[in-house]
C-alpha cells in the first residue's frame, strides 16, 4: 500500500497517465520500448525509498533543476515516489528540529537510504570553510555516507568539484568520490544537472534495483554516453563548413554552426540535444549559445575562455574526414540521425547501442584542443 | 542563559546560521551568521572578462540570472559599449519573467508553512475550503472535489508513516492561526504553485536556452538570435509561447497568489507590528524601459530611504557603498576598523571562529562569512519592502495603486509596512506589477521585430583588441531579493578584481566596527518565542526578507595576495 502505484492511486492518477511517465521514463533511460511495462511493474511494487539530500558548497542550481522536473514533477517525487527526509531548501523544519529529520531517516533507512549530494565539498582550514549546525560538511558527508546504500553526486561541483575547485582552488573543494571511496557514488554532471536524467536514475534504480552503468567518471550511459557534437542539430553546418562568425549575424539566425564563436560540443558527454531542458523547450546551442562543456571535470579550466574556438584542427576539409579518427568518437551516421529525429525513442534507442559499444568514452578524450 | 541556536536555518538558499538571546519570551538580541564559504575571488582573477557572468552566475541559482545580467552590466560599463536595445528587451523579459516565478515559489514553498499549518488542512471540511476560495477568487482550481482530492493525498501520506520533509515541522503551535480551510486552500495551492513554476519560467528556456542557469548573456548584448524568417531564431511562433507563459503567469498571480496572500495575512496582522529592521531602504533601480538610462525612470526606481522618512527619496549613488569585516572571519591589511569601496576592497579570509564541531559561536569577536555593506555608513534594508517603498514615495503610478489596495484590503495604515508582514506583501505587490508588465514588453518586442530590428549585439568591443589597457566599471541590478551591484578593474584584457555587493549580503550583514546589527540582527531583537524548541516566529521574520546566502558569501575581490590562514583550529 505504500507504494508508488497505490499513492498515485489515492489521486486519481489513471493508469494511461501512469504508463505515460513510465514510457518517459523508458526512453530517457534510453533503453527500448519493451522495458515500459517492466518499469512500470517496478515502480508500481517499489516502496518510496529514502532519500537524504545534502547540501554543501551549492548555488542549489541542482536543487532547482529538480523542481522543474516534469516526469515525475517534484510534487509526485516528494509525496508518492520517494521518501525524500532531508532538503534543507525546501524541508518544513529548522534548526534542531531539521537535525532530527536527518538523524531519524539515518536509522530508519540505515544501509537502505539514498544520499544526493549537491555541491563541493571543502576540505581546507578544518572544514571552516562549510558548516552545518555547527560540524563540517566533510563530518557530516562522512556520517551519512557510512550507512548509505549508494550515492547520486548531482551537478558538477558534487560530482568533480566544480566552480569551487576551478584554479587556484581556494577552499580545497572536492567532489564526492574524492572522499567516499567505500560506497558506489554514481555522477550526475551539468551545471547544473538535467532534472530529466536526476528522475530517470531515480527510475532506473526502482526499477532495475541497481544502478545504471556508466563510464569511467561514474556518469551513466544512458546520459553521458554521446557527444554533445555527434548528436547536435548543426552538425550539418559543421560538416558543410557554415559557421556564425559574429552575434546576431546571418548565420546566428538562420542556426549555423557555433564552432568559431567557442563552442565546446566537441569535448561534452551529454544528452541535451536529445532530451532537451524544461520538458524540451530549449537546450543552449538550440537557443544560439555554444556549449560549455559543463558536465566533464575541470571544465572551469579547461573550457575557459569560452569563447574561444577550439581551433582549425577539427574542421571538416575536402580533404580531410570531418572527424579525426579516434578522437572525436561515436559514427556520424547515428549523429546526423538523431539530428534529425532529436527527441525520438528509436534515437535514445540507438544513443544507448552507441554508449554501450564505448564503455569508456568519456572526458578523457576530449578531443583536439587546437590551441 | 544559553543562546537559542537555529542552524540550518531552512527554506532558504544557502547555509545560514542564527544565534539568539531569548529572555522573557522574546529575542533580546541576534547574530545571523553565513556559514559557507567558496572563495571565488582568487578564482575569477586574471580571466577573461567576457567570461565573468558564467562565473558570477553560479553564486546562486535560485533566482539564476542575476549575477549574469549584474556581471555584463559591469563589463559593458567598464568597456563603454551599450546593449542594443533589441537585447535589453530581452534583457527586461528575463527579468520580469524571474520575479513572477522566483516570488510565488518563496510565497507557496519557502515562507508558506511558517503560517500554514498542514496537520490542520486534514481536518478541513473541502466544501468550507471551496466557499472560502469562491469568495476571493475565481479560480477554476478551487472546486471542493479538487479539494477533497487534495485532502485524500495528504491522508494517505501521512498514513504511510513517512513524512518526508515535513517531518517534525512545528504543527500544531499556537502561532498558527488560520482556520482549517484556509490551510487547506493554502496547501492545495502550495501543490499547484509546484506544477505551475516549472511552467511559467519555460520562458527562460525560450529566451536562454534553459532554467536554471539560463545561457545566452554575452557582454554587449544577447546570444539568442531575433529573427520572424527564421526557426532558429525568436519568431512568432515563440513569440506566442512567451504570451501563453505570460497569461498563465498572470492568471496565477493575480486569481490564487495575490487573493491568498491578503487572505493569509488578515489572520496576522499582529505581524505587521513586529520586525521592522533598519529603517533604511536602498534600490539602485531595475527594468529600463526607456533609452534615458536614468534609474529614476525606471520600472523600480532607484533611491535611498533614511529613518523611515518617506518624504525624502535621495539618490542612490554607487560610491557611497563600503564593507567592513570587523565582524566577519576576514582580515584587512590596513586595520579593522577601516571601511572599503569595492573598488579598492580587499578579501582575505581567516577563519577564528571555533573548531567543528561547534555549539556556538563567538559572537563578541567575528562570528560570520559575510561581510558588512554599509550606504553612507548606514546598514540598510535591500528587497521587495525598499523597491515598493522607494516607488511609493517616488510616486510610481501603479505601485501607489497596488499599495494602497492592499493597505484598504488589511485595514491597515502606511506604518505597517514597516514589518515582516510589510515585507511579506511587498513582494506580493511587486509581483502583480511584473506580471502586468510582461505582456507590454512583449507588445515592444513585437513591435521591434515587425519593424524589422534584428540586432541582439552591439558588435563592436566583443574582441579583446579592441579594449583599453585599463578599465573598471560597475554594474547594476535589482534582482528578486533586492539591490544588486558588480564592480569589475579590467587590465591587459584581464579581470584584476572583481567584487559584488549582495542583496543578502546587505540584509544578513552582522555587525559592524561600530557594533550597529544588520537588517536580520535588528529585526529579530523583540520577536516573540513562545516555545524555544520551535522557533516558528523568528523563522516568518528571516523568510520575509527571503535569504540566499550562497549570494552573500560570494567575496569575488580579487587584488592583492592569497592568503588564507585559519587561527584557532
Amino acid at each position: 500500500m505504500n507504494t508508488f502505484a497505490g499513492s498515485i492511486r489515492s489521486r486519481g492518477v489513471t493508469r494511461r497517465d501512469f504508463m505515460k511517465f513510465a514510457s518517459v521514463m523508458t526512453a530517457a533511460l534510453a533503453l527500448p520500448v519493451r522495458y515500459t511495462g517492466r518499469i512500470a511493474r517496478a515502480l508500481a511494487s517499489a516502496a518510496r525509498p529514502t532519500v537524504i539530500w545534502l547540501e554543501f558548497q551549492d548555488c542549489a542550481g541542482d536543487s532547482e533543476s529538480f523542481l522543474r522536473s516534469s516526469h515525475p514533477t517534484a510534487g509526485q517525487a516528494v509525496l508518492d515516489l520517494i521518501d525524500l527526509a532531508y532538503h534543507e531548501t525546501i524541508m518544513a523544519p529548522a534548526g534542531a528540529a531539521a537535525e532530527k529529520n536527518l538523524r531519524d531517516a539515518m536509522e530508519r533507512a540505515r544501509g537502505k537510504y539514498i544520499v544526493i549530494v549537491e555541491g563541493s565539498i571543502p576540505t581546507a582550514a578544518g572544514g571552516a570553510y562549510c558548516t552545518i549546525g555547527g560540524r563540517s560538511a566533510v563530518q557530516i558527508l562522512e556520517e551519512v555516507a557510512s550507512g548509505a546504500a549508494a550515492l547520486i553526486a548531482v551537478g558538477t561541483c558534487a560530482s568533480f568539484g566544480g566552480l569551487p575547485a576551478a584554479a587556484p582552488n581556494p577552499t580545497g573543494a572536492m567532489g564526492v568520490r574524492d572522499l567516499v571511496k567505500n560506497k558506489p557514488v554514481l555522477n550526475l554532471p551539468g551545471c547544473s544537472v538535467n532534472g530529466v536524467n536526476l528522475a530517470a536514475t531515480i527510475t532506473h534504480y526502482l526499477t532495475f534495483s541497481e544502478l545504471p552503468a556508466t563510464d569511467q567518471l561514474g556518469r551513466p550511459l544512458f546520459a553521458y554516453g554521446q557527444r554533445i557534437h555527434d548528436t547536435c542539430p548543426r552538425r550539418s553546418h559543421f560538416d558543410a563548413g557554415r559557421f556564425v562568425k559574429e552575434w546576431g549575424d546571418a548565420g546566428h539566425r538562420q542556426g549555423w554552426c557555433l564552432y568559431q564563436m567557442g563552442c565546446k560540443g566537441p569535448k561534452a558527454m551529454h544528452n541535451c540535444a536529445a532530451v532537451g531542458w524544461n520538458d524540451g523547450t530549449s537546450w543552449p546551442i538550440e537557443a544560439g549559445h555554444p556549449c560549455i562543456a559543463c558536465t566533464e571535470p575541470g571544465f572551469w579550466d579547461g573550457s575557459t575562455p569560452f569563447y574561444r574556438w577550439m581551433g582549425e584542427s577539427l574542421l571538416p576539409t575536402p580533404h580531410r574526414p570531418a572527424r579525426p579518427q579516434g578522437s572525436l568518437g561515436i559514427g556520424l551516421g547515428a549523429g546526423a540521425a538523431a539530428a534529425a529525429a532529436a527527441a525520438g525513442t528509436a534515437v535514445l534507442i540507438r544513443q544507448r547501442k552507441a554508449g554501450a559499444a564505448r564503455p569508456d568514452s568519456g572526458a578523457g578524450d576530449p578531443g583536439s584542443e587546437g590551441e | 542563559m544559553a543562546r537559542l541556536v537555529i542552524d540550518p536555518v531552512t527554506r532558504i538558499e544557502g547555509h545560514l546560521r542564527i544565534e539568539a538571546q531569548v529572555a522573557n519570551g522574546h529575542v533580546r538580541e541576534a547574530w545571523a551568521s553565513g556559514t559557507m564559504f567558496r572563495g571565488l575571488e582568487l578564482i575569477l582573477q586574471g580571466r577573461d572578462p567576457r567570461d565573468a557572468w558564467l562565473f558570477t552566475q553560479r553564486i546562486c541559482n535560485v533566482c539564476t540570472m542575476v549575477h549574469a545580467l549584474a556581471s555584463v552590466r559591469a563589463v559593458e560599463d567598464a568597456l563603454g559599449v551599450k546593449p542594443p536595445p533589441l537585447a535589453v528587451l530581452i534583457r527586461n523579459l528575463i527579468t520580469a519573467f524571474q520575479y513572477v516565478q522566483d516570488h510565488v515559489v518563496h510565497f507557496y514553498h519557502l515562507h508558506a508553512l511558517d503560517w500554514v499549518d498542514i496537520t490542520s488542512a486534514l481536518k478541513a471540511d473541502p466544501a468550507d475550503a471551496a466557499a472560502l476560495a469562491g469568495s476571493i477568487s475565481d479560480w477554476p482550481e478551487n472546486s471542493a472535489q479538487q479539494f477533497k482530492d487534495v485532502q485524500d493525498k495528504l491522508k494517505a501520506f501521512v498514513a504511510s508513516g513517512m513524512l518526508g520533509i515535513y517531518a517534525n515541522g512545528y504543527w500544531g503551535h499556537p502561532a498558527y492561526k488560520l482556520p482549517p480551510a484556509a490551510n487547506l486552500m493554502a496547501v492545495a495551492h502550495y501543490l499547484q504553485a509546484l506544477d505551475w513554476q516549472k511552467e511559467v519560467i519555460k520562458a527562460h528556456a525560450v529566451l536562454g536556452g534553459k532554467n536554471p542557469l539560463l545561457q545566452t548573456f554575452l557582454v554587449g548584448g544577447m546570444a539568442i538570435p531575433v529573427d520572424p524568417s527564421s526557426p532558429w531564431a525568436l519568431n512568432a511562433d515563440r513569440l506566442a509561447l512567451l504570451r501563453s507563459l505570460a497569461a498563465k503567469g498572470k492568471e496565477f498571480v493575480e486569481k490564487v497568489y495575490i487573493p491568498d496572500l491578503l487572505a493569509v495575512a488578515s489572520f496576522y496582522k499582529d505581524w505587521a507590528g513586529l520586525g521592522e529592521g533598519t529603517k533604511n531602504f536602498l534600490t539602485c533601480g531595475e527594468l529600463p524601459l526607456d533609452p534615458s538610462g536614468d534609474p529614476r525612470s525606471f520600472a523600480f526606481p532607484s533611491g535611498v530611504i533614511l529613518d523611515r522618512n518617506l518624504s525624502s527619496v535621495q539618490p542612490f549613488r554607487q560610491e557611497k557603498v563600503t564593507e567592513q569585516v570587523a565582524r566577519s572571519w576576514y582580515h584587512y591589511t590596513a586595520g579593522e576598523a577601516r571601511a572599503f569601496h569595492p573598488w579598492e576592497g580587499e578579501t582575505i579570509p581567516r577563519y577564528s571562529g571555533p573548531k567543528p564541531p561547534y555549539e556556538h559561536l563567538d559572537v563578541e569577536s567575528k562570528y560570520s562569512w559575510l561581510k558588512a555593506p554599509r550606504y553612507d555608513g548606514h546598514p540598510m534594508e535591500v528587497g521587495p519592502l525598499a523597491r515598493v517603498l522607494v516607488a511609493y514615495a517616488s510616486g510610481t503610478k501603479r505601485i501607489k495603486e497596488l499599495v494602497d489596495l492592499v493597505l484598504t484590503k488589511l485595514d491597515a495604515p502606511p506604518a505597517a509596512l514597516f514589518s515582516t508582514l510589510g515585507r511579506t506583501a511587498a513582494r506580493g505587490i511587486e509581483t502583480l506589477y511584473m506580471a502586468e508588465l510582461i505582456p507590454t514588453l512583449l507588445d515592444q518586442l513585437t513591435a521591434a521585430m515587425k519593424s524589422g530590428d534584428t540586432k541582439t549585439h552591439a558588435g563592436r568591443m566583443w574582441d579583446p583588441s579592441e579594449w583599453p589597457k585599463e578599465a573598471r566599471g560597475a554594474g547594476f541590478h535589482e534582482a528578486p531579493r533586492g539591490a544588486l551591484g558588480h564592480w569589475v578593474l579590467i587590465e591587459d584584457g584581464k579581470i584584476s578584481r572583481y567584487q559584488c555587493v549582495v542583496p543578502t549580503t546587505w540584509n544578513a550583514s552582522p555587525r559592524d566596527w561600530a557594533g550597529t546589527p544588520g537588517p536580520y540582527e535588528a529585526a529579530l531583537a523583540g520577536t516573540p518565542v513562545a516555545d524555544e524548541a520551535k522557533p516558528i516566529e523568528i523563522l516568518r521574520t528571516i523568510h520575509s526578507f527571503d535569504p540566499c546566502i550562497a549570494c552573500a558569501v560570494h567575496v569575488l575581490d580579487a587584488r592583492g595576495t592569497p592568503v588564507s590562514v585559519v587561527e584557532a583550529v
